[in-house]
């Protein structure tokens, strides 16, 4: 089966753990500057919200690589940027509507998240829920079953 | 690992910024934050000194765990020697700013000197520079961060700063960093600004990869939050109701301070607790709180996110205040709230705001305006003197009062002196409610007997957060004792602070002592840091900081009589509640503590203890 991350902002506390999660899985430090998931804090509505990139089906970023330096993982279904064809041209972070891809100076090549192979750092590490990995077909099922948990039976 | 090993020295007088080792034998010794600055204050600063000259240093220190997965790993500590005290001072935050610094390389700034126009340090991982700061000087601490962020073209910068208290000398102003969480207490924000310093910002890139087995790290870090998530208090109180789940509890057990002290429980205690902040108001359907959320690292979440109602009078003209800002804490509803016998909410989140925003610490400034409002009703203070009229339960007043002092204009003045030099000026120095002359928190003494010998001995002034007994008698935990008895205390007080040092020391949060004993931290320091760390050698560490910050006080001036309750929690009993009829038992926990301690009868620590510490 094919998972998604879901995000739900509701439940974000902006502790970072999801940050130093991602960071250390894929520099082997605790560095949230070098997270591919950010914690976006909207300080005067008191809102946090987790943001990382949703693997677009049609993913414009792998449209826009001149050199085919970012693939699709059949196993996750997660776009791959494969660092030693990239060549830095930043094409891609332009066309990405989300600005989910970015650029890192230090490497001269474009990193994003690939959902850890299948086993997402940041799920694992998020105390309250507010990042988890879900079924690709089924991510308003959690929203679904509050819903359905709302209605009356009876007038259903 | 766990330190990065730098330290960064910051010679304001000259302009200079210098990267230098960390003294790792020290590291071993004080582990770090509280201890390892508190280490370097003692060697490097003479405790004679005036706090508020350029031969003071103000230190900003990180622990081990800071910048680490451990649940709540984000924490920084400011020392110095307290302007409002003359004691050392050690006032540790939260928030973001702790674990930035540690991400830039350095685990410690230390500034010395003074600068001859206004600064700030920027830090941009190994760079670090002076820059000019005076187009900051008179702004808000909102405003400095907004405006640095804004010239810097980065708005992942973090930044500590002072605001106008801190500039004016209020001896209670702090240090306030990512918006609203501040190293709050002892004035450590007053030092900064005799240093001309107004800000310290930080870009941290380099990360934390120094941690000794990575892999047992995130294994016993992630076993210890689940310990924090299960645990009643850190998994469902915190998070749900902030601090402010005390409120209640505090005023039934008949230990809320009332009115300068004079009452121990409060009538309106229910309109300012953490339920009432839930609850939707009548003016515009909305609930004062309007989520909760962390500091860095913390899997517990307890901070308050608060929205004001537009038509409260405090704010009915002033927009820039409707939007979401930190919330009530339960010490703060309490000193601005039932200190001051004021029931009105909103008028306590609108003085906290700005208390944030003006950098002045709410629990010193709220205490003080009750010794104002107890003078006033004495006749001792008259309205044209104060610029108001300020009886007990005026809403009014207080929002008039936080307005004054945040700008130190008018009687605000007088106020910004703290308590103790108020009504010394005034005539009637018995009135204020402090120790060391730092004003007591949220707790009476003559109601939990513990916390009177706990403020009496801390060695920052009155404090809750340097043995908080109140875990074990009124919360029960790790065991429940008898909050009216006297027996049993004073070891109950030196082992929190003792333990308490080393949380504090370790770069954690004392709420997860909720759930946490200092074997949970152990494993934690352990796997992260170099060298042997056993629960013995924890327990050294913190006992050596416990004598070595009394040291410093020693040395300084401060004798036995420092360590003393006012006359009121002697002589006037409390007047209901469970403890009716009480008064502190500190004259007979004060010499047995010594004792337990092994300090002489005028608290001088003995030859045997210093020598077994490894202190001279």
């Amino acid at each position: 089966m094919m998972k998604s991350l879901y995000l739900d902002p509701v439940k974000c506390t902006g502790c970072l753990q999801c940050e130093m999660a991602c960071s250390y899985e894929n520099t082997g430090a605790f560095n949230p500057a070098k997270s591919r998931i950010k914690v976006f804090n909207f300080e005067h509505e008191g809102r946090k919200v987790p943001y990382t990139c949703t693997q677009c089906a049609e993913a414009w970023c792998m449209s826009a690589c001149p050199v085919e330096a970012i693939k699709l993982d059949p196993a996750t279904g997660a776009k791959v940027v494969l660092e030693a064809t990239c060549v830095g041209c930043k094409v891609c972070t332009i066309a990405c509507p989300f600005g989910t891809i970015n650029y890192v100076a230090d490497t001269g090549k474009v990193q994003k998240c690939d959902l850890c192979g299948g086993d997402p750092a940041c799920v694992t590490a998020c105390p309250t829920g507010a990042i988890t990995f879900v079924d690709a077909d089924w991510t308003g099922l959690e929203r679904m079953r509050q819903w359905a948990g709302r209605a009356n039976t009876a007038v259903l | 690992m766990g330190w990065t090993r730098k330290l960064l020295r910051v010679d304001l007088t000259a302009g200079t910024c210098k990267s230098e080792p960390l003294n790792m034998k020290w590291a071993d010794e004080y582990l770090g934050s509280r201890g390892l600055a508190s280490k370097y204050l003692c060697e490097e600063v003479d405790p004679k000194v005036d706090p508020l000259t350029p031969a003071n240093k103000l230190i900003m220190s990180t622990g081990p765990l800071t910048g680490t997965m451990a649940s709540t790993g984000g924490r920084y500590t400011v020392v110095t020697k307290g302007p409002l005290t003359g004691a050392i001072a050690c006032s540790n935050s939260g928030g973001y700013f702790g674990a930035e610094l540690k991400f830039a390389g350095w685990d410690m700034i230390i500034f010395e000197g003074r600068s001859p126009k206004p600064v700030y340090l920027f830090v941009q991982d190994d760079k670090a520079e002076l820059r000019d700061a005076s187009h900051l000087w008179g702004k808000s601490t909102w405003d400095t961060e907004e405006i640095i962020k804004k010239s810097h073209h980065d708005p992942q910068i973090r930044i500590s700063s002072i605001g106008r208290a801190g500039e004016n000398g209020v001896l209670y102003a702090c240090i306030v960093n990512d918006l609203h969480r501040a190293a709050g207490r002892s004035g450590v924000g007053a030092v900064m600004g005799s240093k001309n310093l107004k800000a310290v910002a930080l870009r941290g890139t380099k990360g934390l990869g120094g941690i000794k087995d990575f892999a047992e790290f995130l294994k016993v870090t992630s076993e210890k939050k689940k310990v924090l998530a299960e645990n009643a208090v850190t998994g469902q109180g915190l998070p749900t109701y902030g601090t402010q789940v005390l409120m209640n509890v505090i005023n039934e057990v008949g230990a809320l301070p009332t009115r300068n002290h004079r009452d121990v429980q409060f009538e309106g205690a229910r309109s300012i607790s953490a339920e009432a902040m839930r609850e939707k108001r009548p003016t515009d359907g909305k609930a004062n709180l309007v989520t909760n959320s962390a500091c860095f690292g913390c899997t517990i979440a307890c901070g308050r996110v608060s929205q004001m109602d537009k038509t409260h009078f405090s704010v009915a003209n002033s927009p820039k205040y409707w939007g979401a800002t930190g919330g009530l804490e339960y010490e703060n509803a309490w000193s601005l709230g039932a200190s001051n016998g004021v029931d009105d909410l909103e008028a306590l989140t609108y003085a906290n705001m700005i208390c944030n925003e003006e950098g002045m610490d709410p629990i010193s400034f709220g205490a003080t305006v009750s010794a104002v409002m107890e003078l006033y009703e004495l006749g001792v203070l008259t309205k044209e003197q104060i610029g108001c009229e300020a009886p007990f339960g005026s809403a009014q007043a207080l929002v008039e009062l936080v307005r004054m002092t945040g700008a130190s204009e008018g009687f605000g003045k007088d106020i910004g002196l703290g308590s103790k030099r108020l009504c010394a000026k005034y005539g009637r120095p018995e009135l204020s409610m402090s120790v060391k002359g730092q004003e007591f928190p949220a707790y009476d003494s003559r109601a939990i007997q513990g916390m009177g010998l706990t403020y009496a001995t801390s060695n920052r002034g009155a404090c809750h957060l340097r043995s908080y007994t109140v875990s074990s008698e009124v919360l029960g935990i790790p065991v429940k004792t008898d909050p009216l008895a006297t027996e049993g205390k004073p070891a109950l007080v030196k082992a929190f602070q003792d333990a308490t040092a080393v949380f504090d020391a370790a770069g954690l949060c004392i709420f997860t002592s909720f759930a946490w004993t200092l074997a949970d931290i152990q494993p934690q320091i352990a796997t992260a840091c170099d060298g042997d760390w056993s629960m013995d050698k924890l327990n050294d560490v913190g006992e050596r900081i416990w004598n070595l910050e009394k040291q410093f006080n020693l040395a300084a001036g401060l004798t036995r009589k420092d360590d003393d309750l006012p006359p009121r929690l002697k002589t006037e009993p409390a007047k209901t509640g469970p403890a009716k009829g009480l008064v502190s038992g500190i004259d007979k926990m004060l010499p047995e503590y010594y004792e337990l301690r092994g300090w002489d009868k005028e608290g001088r620590p003995n030859k045997d203890t210093l020598d077994r510490l490894g202190l001279q």
